[in-house]
């Protein structure tokens, strides 16, 4: 991989993309991360504590909104820092009866935040929304360019 | 339940060994809708340079938390993991993580805070291959809800 940096510019976009969720990717994230907390895959659960319903691995929702970065390097080792706070829960709702549906869906935007030339990283900054608000706040992934 | 505030400064040892295997590659790739060939294909991963499948950017969070368990579980914390959420997660990779790796954690509470009824802790995972090689360190901050918090 490599990026040529001299081509980049602090504010310029690298993409967006649109991430269908279903209760099906709370499970399969949760038997491979084995974060078994049921408030991401039961209902009365979720509700019990005082959620609005089962709600997205936090870790599930920054893991995959780094691939919009990673694509954009082309190798998935080019992330040599990465960071996030959790501010709004993802609700996913159960569309398990209607195939090809989505429980929630979240958008992700790229923009470059900052350069380091000497260094060869650039940072991205993510916006992550669900609903029309941030999920995700300081979302940044520092990049190694080359 | 309350949280014990001597917890910060206090450390957890390397626990037991996490083999990083090429089917957990895939599988959590899988799990964060990851594509790129090398968290599948060897062959791809090698001629980007790497030794094995590579892992995707949050895969050693499946170390950290297994190493946060250590304090959650711990009686003398005083921490009610139902009432734990998830506040921020930062991870600085010092090498990426390939399959075949042996990796330990040590788990080191750098700050206990007071707030609203409940405490923020803030963790940090030392992650290293088991002959000493730095992976990387993750920092978890997890907010404990007071009784009266919702």
């Amino acid at each position: 991989m490599s990026i040529p940096a001299a081509e980049l510019t602090v504010g310029q976009d690298i993409g967006s993309v649109t991430i269908p969720v279903t209760r099906q990717d709370l499970v399969r994230y949760a038997g491979a991360s084995g974060d078994f907390n049921p408030i991401h895959w039961n209902s009365d659960f979720a509700q019990g504590v005082g959620l609005p319903g089962v709600i997205a691995h936090g870790m599930f929702t920054m893991g995959a909104a780094v691939q919009l970065v990673t694509d954009w390097t082309g190798d998935p080792g080019s992330v040599i820092d990465y960071q996030t706070r959790f501010t709004r829960p993802v609700v996913v709702a159960d569309t398990t009866a209607q195939p090809g549906v989505p429980g929630a869906v979240l958008e992700v935007r790229g923009t470059i935040g900052a350069l380091n030339p000497e260094e060869a990283t650039a940072r991205i900054d993510l916006t992550v929304t669900f609903e029309g608000q941030k999920v995700l706040v300081k979302a940044q992934a520092v990049v190694r360019l080359s | 339940m309350t949280i014990n505030p001597d917890l910060q400064g206090r450390s957890y040892p390397a626990g037991e060994v996490y083999t990083v295997g090429r089917e957990a590659i895939r599988d959590f790739a899988r799990a964060v809708k990851a594509t790129h060939p090398s968290h599948y294909d060897v062959e791809a991963a090698r001629a980007l340079g790497y030794a094995d499948l590579v892992a995707p950017p949050t895969f050693a969070i499946i170390v950290a938390q297994r190493a946060d368990a250590q304090l959650i579980t711990d009686p003398g914390a005083g921490i009610d993991f139902s009432r734990v959420v998830h506040a921020d997660q930062r991870f600085t990779h010092h090498r990426p993580i390939v399959a075949g790796d042996e990796l330990v954690a040590a788990l080191h509470v750098d700050s206990v805070r007071a707030m609203g009824g409940g405490a923020m802790i803030t963790t940090r995972a030392e992650i290293s291959t088991v002959d000493g090689v730095r992976t990387a360190t993750t920092t978890s901050s997890l907010l404990v809800r007071g009784e009266e918090q919702q």
